[in-house]
């Protein structure tokens, strides 16, 4: 029933989208146990609850229990659902101390929040910059794999198995870049720099949308990278007359 | 003894006493839930199909701000003007007094002012939205959207001051609820014999008179921002937008539980009314509500995870977060406990009620989920917080108002509802709700973004009405299912985007909306047809009694004229 796609949500889609990343793996993995956790629970009480419904129903005759305490059980309750947080958070906070930075970067770009647009700065090189803005319904070209609302004019193109630091701004109200295949949701606040990161394990076409509500066309300022071989991206850089700037420069960020 | 009803005016409009507020907060709950639920039809009308349908300008483009417009007026009325005015001001008013077997609250005349504030707030919500470009921020109202830059003209200025005025009610209400639980209490009903609905209201009204200040002082701070030349949240004058996100969900997150404790208390009675039980570990029950109203406190910025705070805070608001499921869990456990070994009867408020449990411990399990922020980076703004927070709200809090009202109405009227409509009404919104939340679920995972007007899909064949588009759609799910059950191979048009688990929220919706005119139905029925109903119309025994079984249904104008007496 859900059909798998990458970089982009299935239709009938019942879980998270396929990781395109280590992170998201780690994240998807993550789930998946809390999901083994969180269902457990919810099938132990509805199987306790259904079952006092139908054992408990009033009966000619029965009279029913008086008890309203067991010091015993009340314990266990307790202490049980602590054990299980503490099962839960070990590996939650390990992933979140995974996500909060990359250390050594190897790329950076800079997206700023627009209404309603993105536009991206690649840090490391001179006169790399672009807006990027979506495509119009009626010029959507699905014979070229366009996606309407999701496909912009300027995609953000990425080599792959790359540790790419994302630095996220925003010149008017807040927005959220947001990349679920790679992992990545992070605010665009106007007057702060923030830092994410993603490293991309494959080639192929990821989507995000603005993930904070931005004003009339929140729904209308999507996300498009491609990500390629870093061969590829170098041909890319160079078509676009860009330049690598001097490592010293680049360190001094 | 004769009652000495005021005139019709004067009974209502200049009220003091707390069961004909009540009544006035009860009208007004179920007034605006019709208006909060019909903007919220027509949001899954919009959302049913890919497309802008109905939403649109005159040239037939999408109106994005009136989709903004229309998901803030929803949240904002749903939670100020029918969530809090139902459970606190209606059920709350009734109740307490009755239950601590006081005559009335303390503070008659302020009961009737917190009562009237409510009207000229929810008037300037309501105007807010017909001026200017109204106010398309989101309930959370965040600058800078909310600032002149994103919203200029006077609309955020009116929802403003409809806060200002709502939350200037709720304080007084709280004030008035506090100082008449602890003061007014039968001599021998202590603290710990106090009835749980009781202890809930005592702990919410603490929480309100705690949070709703901060969140009148932030708008204030807004509002100066917007008028005033003043800079809080203006990073050009040296300040920050992320401060005002603190100081609202400092407000925030107490809020939720101001609009689930009191239904936490309404359920303990229900359960153990219906199953001829006392409720197990009652002290427990009123201290896991002190200390969820606690922990309430102290795990705002779980709503902030993406703003960029630093990895330590997180980690301690993950782990702040997490633990509330502890006192949750106690209480969950307990309601399973009491109706263990009981003699239960299914009426129409226990099911409400057993529904409660069924569909908060769902909503609690994806709060689980949300409370991690590693978890949370995926899910964050996206529909899987829409599914968890309505799971909680819309079927937990809404589920125990029409709990309470099936429960309690026979002696607020009295007269009795229909016994086999209520049940009808209550499976209706059952399966109605859940067809609209839980797919909200697979969508959040899948990545769709809360708060969008239209979303990435492909578009059905043009030229399709409405009633086309639905049976298009229902052809697909139906062919998409029989394909799952059979293996047999279908080409769908439709292999990518997040249309179809919205067609199945959506015809939900309709099921749900549906289910509420039947509500409307039943009320009437019940004011007009309803058999008489009895004092003690549940027969609850004198073990679990509470002090409102005691008196006539309805209760006498003045109640306890003799002072009643608690072992
Ligand atoms: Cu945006």
């Amino acid at each position: 029933m859900a059909n798998a796609q990458d970089g982009y949500a299935g239709s009938w889609q019942l879980n998270l989208q396929t990781p395109a990343s280590p992170l998201q793996a780690e994240i998807y993995d993550f789930h998946t146990m809390l999901l083994w956790i969180t269902g457990i629970i919810v099938v132990f009480v509805t199987a306790l609850l259904a079952y006092a419904v139908v054992k408990f129903r009033r009966k000619k005759g029965v009279e029913p229990a008086n008890f309203a305490h067991n010091t015993l059980i009340e314990v266990i309750w307790t202490i049980v659902p602590i054990v299980v947080l503490i099962i839960i958070a070990i590996p939650s906070l390990k992933l979140l101390y995974l996500e909060d930075r990359i250390p050594e970067p190897e790329l950076t770009i800079k997206t700023t929040g627009y209404q309603w647009y993105w536009g991206y700065e690649y840090m490391d090189y001179d006169g790399l910059e672009f807006m990027s803005y979506p495509i119009a319904d009626e010029d959507i070209d699905e014979s070229k794999g366009q996606k309407r609302l999701l496909s912009t004019d300027n995609p953000v193109v990425v080599p792959v198995d790359t540790n790419i630091q994302i630095l996220v701004a925003a010149a008017d109200v807040i927005h959220a870049f947001a990349l679920p295949a790679a992992g990545v949701k992070k605010d665009a606040v106007p007057g702060q720099l923030n830092e994410t990161w993603m490293r991309i394990d494959r080639p192929g076409v990821y989507y995000g949308q603005c993930s904070e509500i931005c004003g009339t066309g929140h729904s209308y300022m999507p996300i498009e990278i491609h990500a390629v071989s870093k061969e590829e991206f170098d041909a890319w850089t160079r078509k676009q007359g860009a330049k690598l700037k001097p490592k010293a420069i680049a360190e001094d960020k | 003894m004769a009652d000495h009803k005021p005139g019709f005016f004067t009974r209502w409009f200049c009220s003091t006493n707390h069961k004909d507020i009540g009544t006035l907060y009860i009208l007004f709950s179920i007034f605006a839930g019709i208006i909060g639920g019909a903007f919220s039809m027509y949001m899954r009308m919009e959302l049913q199909d890919p497309g802008v349908q109905f939403m649109t300008n005159e040239d037939g483009s999408p109106n994005g701000q009136m989709w903004n417009v229309f998901i803030t007026a929803h949240g904002l009325i749903m939670v100020f003007f029918v969530v809090m005015p139902g459970l606190i001001g209606g059920f709350g008013n009734w109740f307490v007094p009755l239950m601590i077997g006081a005559p009335d609250m303390a503070f008659p005349r302020l009961n009737n002012i917190s009562f009237w504030l409510i009207i000229p707030a929810f008037l300037l919500l309501i105007a807010s939205a017909l001026v200017d470009i109204g106010a398309g921020t989101g309930w959370t109202i965040y600058p800078p959207l909310s600032a002149k830059l994103g919203h200029p003209g006077m609309s955020v200025d009116m929802a403003i001051f409809a806060l200002h005025l709502a939350g200037a009610s709720s304080i007084l209400g709280a004030a008035n609820f506090i100082t008449t639980i602890l003061n007014m209490r039968v001599p021998g009903m202590t603290l710990h014999k106090m009835p749980l609905f009781v202890w809930s209201m005592l702990v919410t009204s603490f929480l309100l008179v705690l949070a709703v200040p901060v969140l009148g002082g932030a708008i204030t701070m807004l509002l100066t921002d917007r008028n005033f030349g003043t800079t809080f949240f203006n990073p050009e004058g040296g300040g920050d937008p992320i401060l005002f996100q603190h100081l609202f969900w400092f407000f925030g997150h107490p809020e939720v539980y101001i609009m689930i404790l009191p239904a936490f208390g309404i359920v303990s009675h229900i359960i153990s009314t219906f199953s001829r039980k006392p409720i197990f570990g009652y002290l427990a029950m009123a201290y896991a509500m002190v200390a969820i109203g606690f922990v309430g406190f102290i795990v705002w910025a779980h709503h902030m995870y993406t703003t960029g705070i630093s990895v330590n805070t997180l980690t301690y608001f993950t782990v702040a977060t997490l633990i509330i499921a502890v006192p949750t869990g106690v209480k969950i456990f307990s309601w399973l406990a009491t109706m263990w070994g009981g003699s239960i009867i299914y009426k129409t408020p226990m099911l409400w009620a057993i529904g409660f449990i069924f569909l908060f411990t769902v909503g609690g399990v994806t709060g689980v989920v949300l409370a991690n922020a590693g978890m949370d980076v995926v899910l964050h703004d996206t529909y899987y917080v829409v599914a968890h927070f309505h799971y909680v709200l819309s079927l937990g809090a809404v589920f125990i108002l029409f709990a309470g009202w099936y429960y309690w109405i026979g002696k607020m009227s009295g007269r009795m509802y229909p016994e086999f409509l209520g049940k009808v009404h209550f499976w209706m919104t059952f399966i109605g709700v859940n067809l609209t939340f839980f797919p909200q679920h697979f969508l959040g995972l899948a990545g769709m973004p809360r708060r969008y007007i239209d979303y990435p899909a492909p578009l059905l064949p043009e030229g399709l009405d409405w009633w086309g588009r639905t049976q298009f759609m229902f052809n697909e799910a139906w062919m998409q299912l029989h394909s799952w059950a059979t293996g047999a191979v279908y080409e769908s048009t439709i292999t990518w985007g997040y249309h179809g688990w919205n067609f199945v929220s959506s015809m939900g919706a309709y099921l749900a909306g549906g289910s509420v005119i039947l509500f409307i139905v039943i009320v009437f029925w019940t004011l007009f047809f309803g058999r008489k109903a009895s004092d003690n119309y549940w027969d609850v025994e004198d073990k679990i009694m509470t002090l409102e079984w005691t008196i006539s249904s309805p209760p006498p104008f003045h109640q306890f004229e003799i002072q009643p007496k608690v072992k």
